[in-house]
């Protein structure tokens, strides 16, 4: 491959002085944001704050008005083949005259190029993929044949094809049975474990603290960035969220409840009601 | 050459090209800009002939693909003011363009060797009659060379960019992402559009080529699930309806293009009626036998929980069905001696306890 060189000790996103508006309505506001190689992230906020928005930035699909997106130090463009994205379910026909297999596929395009033809091997690759996220049985099936959780899965089989070091994601969680949701989630953690970023966009904040190491919090302007122990706090999520109290609510039950399951055993804390533990 | 045999390969090179385009249009929710380009291209047709003052082929290629080009630029300012939506903005347009062409054929008629008439329901019947000539020397008819040519670019266009419009034409944000420019791709099929209505119109009319762009793909859709399927089944029954239509045409003394549009528009119910599986009989055939399975399995395990004789009056009661349901549910349990008749009541034999055990009884008590 052609890649240029890694930029020494540069983050694996920077996102400097951003203001994206459609028309003239601002969907961004001079966000700057810095996101560490290797970890699991999301991007949190209520609904319009931008966060798809900002995801498409990111991959060059929107023209901000003022500011720049580098990717591991350079512009997106000569950073294609390092990224792979995962663009939410609803945003394709799933009445596409189209199979699992075939999506997948579309996932090794940009490494075949312009005008040649998917081979034999591209194919195995691709159901390699697929087996990975446990729908190799899925192949050859018509893509509107498939329920919600599996079509989530074949989209993060054709990201899995770009074999990107970055990986964007809106919305992967998005109206998915719960085995989806274990094997997404075993997924993100098995990318991190190969040295692969995630960015992911969450709608839902009572998993933010089980699932993600960093956090972005926004509200069209960016509140707050950084590790979710610090950054994921009560006094930030009503920085970002206003007064919608249910929202807030749980968070912080869920809040707690981290920070309960945190505190090892042996400091004394005893399971309310039940026997001590031994 | 033989006239119908030109006659017939015209009509089948423009069905073809109508439906290889008219798959990639459909599946990108577009079947109406394709309506849009064939009218729009009217005035580019017009102007090319004001200006080389010849039916020439290609100014007139060119004039067309401008105009289409203009027409897809016009829907997308448009559409991204925000004042409109698509469908109005698409409505808006055609129309401008196409009352501009009608005007200028009308006041340039003198000109202008162009039948209002024949641009708008197009004369098949008349291709094999106009002969081009090269060099001094006749080469054939026109018509054919022209729509040939068309075809064949068609060929060549989606052959060599299958990947990427099947790509951009699926996901348009990941075809952008990869660095397969959907905006270039979204041009370049467009202009296609724009130079095959050209190629077209002299044989089927501007109008009748709305009906090969969107009639067969949308049929291929119904009955295929794979790309290369669809977009090949879409070009057999274009030619099939150009073939029948034609056919049709000669027997009833009628228009050959209205009759191509009819015989595509037949096929294409025949396809929702009949289609497997998708096909409204097929559903309404599952429907019919899942429901009727069903009800003898409720009824059956309602008779295993009356234990005894079950009088009919009460299951009509319970389950709120007519005597001529009951007996229609019952009918096929009777003759496979599941269930027996005694005086007024039911009650399960034997085999039909058995089966009720092996069809996973315990599934369905659950589900109750």
């Amino acid at each position: 491959m052609t890649d240029p060189q890694s930029v020494p000790g540069a983050p694996a996103i920077e996102v400097h002085d951003l203001t994206v508006a459609y028309r003239t309505q601002p969907v961004l506001w001079d966000v700057d944001l810095q996101l560490p190689e290797g970890r699991l992230i999301a991007i949190v906020g209520p609904n319009g704050a931008g966060k798809s928005t900002l995801l498409k930035a990111m991959l060059g699909l929107v023209t901000p008005v003022t500011g720049w997106v580098q990717i591991f130090g350079e512009p997106y463009a000569r950073r294609r083949s390092w990224v792979g994205y995962v663009p939410q379910r609803e945003s394709v026909d799933w009445d596409f005259p189209t199979s699992a297999l075939d999506v997948v596929t579309m996932g090794l395009y940009g490494r075949i190029g312009w005008l040649r033809r998917p081979q034999k091997h591209h194919r195995e690759t691709a159901l390699a993929c697929l087996e990975k996220v446990g729908m190799a049985d899925f192949a050859r099936r018509q893509i509107s044949q498939l329920s919600g959780g599996q079509q989530q899965r074949v989209f993060l089989a054709r990201a899995l094809a770009q074999d990107a070091r970055l990986y964007l994601m809106d919305e992967p969680f998005a109206g998915v049975d719960a085995t989806t949701e274990r094997a997404i989630l075993a997924l993100l953690q098995e990318l991190r474990a190969t040295g692969r970023t995630v960015v992911a966009v969450h709608h839902d904040l009572q998993t933010v603290a089980e699932y993600f190491d960093h956090v972005a919090l926004l509200n069209m302007r960016l509140v707050a960035a950084g590790p979710v122990a610090t950054t994921f706090t009560a006094e930030n999520l009503q920085r970002t969220y206003g007064g919608r109290l249910t929202v807030l609510t749980q968070a912080t039950e869920a809040l707690l409840q981290k920070r309960t399951a945190e505190i090892p055993p042996d400091l004394g804390v005893k399971p309310a009601g039940g026997t001590p533990w031994t | 050459m033989n006239p119908t045999l030109v006659i017939l390969l015209v009509a089948c090179s423009v069905a073809a090209s109508c439906a290889l385009l008219g798959s990639f249009l459909v599946l990108r929710k577009m079947a109406l800009l394709g309506d849009a380009i064939s009218h729009a291209v009217l005035p580019g047709i017009v102007l090319a002939f004001l200006f080389t003052g010849s039916r020439a082929a290609l100014p007139m290629v060119i004039g067309a693909g401008v105009l289409g080009v203009v027409t897809v630029l016009l829907v997308e300012m448009f559409n991204r003011s925000r004042r409109l939506r698509e469908d109005a903005s698409i409505g808006v347009v055609f129309p401008a363009l196409f009352s501009l062409g009608v005007i200028l054929i009308s006041r340039y008629a003198s000109q202008v060797d162009l039948d209002l008439d024949c641009v708008l329901y197009g004369e098949i019947a008349y291709a094999p009659w106009d002969v081009l000539t090269f060099a001094g020397r006749e080469v054939g008819p026109k018509a054919l060379w022209v729509t040939g040519g068309v075809l064949l670019f068609n060929l060549a266009l989606v052959g060599t960019l299958w990947k990427e419009l099947q790509l951009s034409t699926f996901d348009a944000g990941l075809a952008a992402t990869l660095g397969f420019s959907p905006v270039a791709l979204h041009y370049l099929l467009m202009s296609a559009v724009s130079v095959t209505v050209v190629g077209s119109f002299e044989s089927v009319g501007a109008i009748l080529v709305v009906a090969l762009l969107v009639v067969p793909p949308a049929t291929a859709w119904l009955l295929t699930e794979r790309l290369e399927h669809m977009v090949g089944l879409a070009i057999l029954l274009g030619i099939v309806s150009a073939l029948g239509g034609y056919a049709f045409a000669r027997w009833w003394d009628a228009s050959i293009a209205g009759a191509m549009a009819m015989v595509a528009g037949l096929l294409f119910f025949a396809a929702l009626l009949l289609a497997p599986g998708h096909g409204l009989l097929a559903r309404l055939l599952t429907l019919r036998r899942m429901g009727g399975r069903l009800s003898g399995q409720l009824l059956l395990l309602h008779l295993q929980k009356g234990g005894a004789v079950v009088p009919a009056a009460l299951l009509e009661r319970r389950f709120g069905w007519s005597r001529r349901r009951l007996e229609k549910v019952l009918a096929p349990l009777r003759s496979n001696r599941l269930v027996e008749v005694d005086g007024d009541g039911l009650h399960l034999t034997e085999s039909g306890a058995k089966v009720l055990e092996s069809t996973g009884r315990a599934q369905l008590a659950h589900k109750l």
